[in-house]
């Protein structure tokens, strides 16, 4: 079996992970900016981080003959300090020289603030002055439906923004739909406590559709699972879906969104 | 999958999961002092399991979101705890 993991917080995963992701057949991974479960002090912080992002987990995934990917920007944990937010920002365009950056993510909105969608839009305009792929994030648990509407509701009303290169993750039952209705693609993270289970995804899969939907583990230093994807593929085989159907929603649909940037190229 | 196929696969783990929340909704009741809004929204949200639609999930999500659309002024703190409790008090 084959699988793209499109979402995970490697910097906080070991060594050991990567090497259990590519021997259950991971064939690339991805690396949103995030928050690090506490808040940096200044942009410096953030420089340092971009560097890990773009220079060394790409040498420590390459150990394992695993490309590695990455996606840049200040997390809405952080965006609240709009001061220090748009510092960030500024220091972005830098990075996304790098040939491994794919786009501007995981930004979007956590407690649903005015701060937050303020830094939210000037990230989305930063994505459209320089023509990138967008990762957002949506709110987490009972911010998660209004956030998602809020977020919709700003990119739906940007005429830069095509939805087909756009991916809003971490949908749930109740905003899977309006996500994929709206011609946005859709990500479901497998999680074992919030979020998804592989049950669930599935079942949404089943109801959604196929078609513009990536599933990711988004492993970070919290409670989650690196080989939530394959996992939830052995699910889908107790389900009875062929290996083909499998290899469609694990493989080919990520790439299908990711090649959208041509910086990604997988063997 | 058919029915009785879906009653195979996962049949033990609902009836594993639904007895694991009556132990904690009794373990909640046994327990002193004063709790708070999520218990309420937790026996709310088991409301939505006796229906017969089949959104249950959805509904079940719904009943445990923040139904506002107004962004917050300022963020209440950083954290999510499962349930809305209420609009913020100012
Ligand atoms: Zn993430």
């Amino acid at each position: 079996m084959r699988y793209i993991e499109p979402h995970a917080h490697m910097v906080s995963r070991t060594t050991d992970d990567y090497e259990a992701m590519v021997t259950a057949g991971c064939a690339a991974v991805c690396e949103p900016a995030f928050w690090a479960g506490f808040d940096r002090s200044s942009v410096d912080g953030f420089h340092d981080y971009f560097c890990q992002l773009t220079d060394y987990e790409p040498k420590r995934a390459a150990r394992f003959g695993l490309p590695h990917y990455s996606w840049l920007c200040i997390n809405p944990k952080e965006s609240e300090d709009m001061g220090l937010a748009r510092e960030v920002i500024s220091i972005i365009p830098e990075f996304l020289k790098c040939p491994t950056v794919l786009g501007i993510g995981e930004i979007g909105l956590n407690k649903n603030t005015r701060n937050e969608l303020t830094i939210l839009q000037e990230h989305v305009d930063l994505a459209a002055k320089h023509d990138q792929l967008i990762l957002v994030h949506t709110p987490h648990l009972e911010d998660k439906f209004k956030g998602t509407r809020l977020i919709l509701d700003l990119l739906k009303s940007d005429s830069r923004i095509q939805p087909n290169r756009v991916i809003i993750d971490h949908v749930e039952e109740h905003t899977v739909s309006m996500v994929l209705d709206a011609g946005f693609w859709a990500g479901i993270t497998l999680y074992p406590e919030s979020k998804a289970t592989p049950a669930r995804a599935i079942d949404m899969v089943e109801q959604a559709g196929m078609r513009n939907i990536w599933l990711n583990c988004a492993c970070d230093w919290g409670r989650s699972e690196p080989l939530a994807v394959p996992r939830t593929a052995l699910e889908m085989r107790r389900r009875g879906y062929s290996a083909v159907a499998i290899d469609h929603l694990v493989y080919g649909n990520p790439l299908r969104f990711l090649s959208q940037n041509p910086r990604f190229q997988i063997a | 999958m058919t029915r009785q196929q879906v009653l195979d696969l996962y049949f033990m783990d609902a009836r594993c999961k639904l007895i694991e929340l009556a132990a904690f909704l009794d373990r909640v009741e046994r327990a002193e002092g004063e709790g708070d809004f999520r218990h309420k929204a937790l026996l709310k949200a088991l409301e939505v399991l006796s229906s017969r639609e089949p959104s249950r999930a959805r509904d079940v999500l719904m009943t445990l979101s923040d139904p506002t659309s107004e962004p917050l002024a300022a963020a209440p703190g950083k954290g999510a705890c499962g349930a809305w409790p209420g609009p913020p008090q100012s």
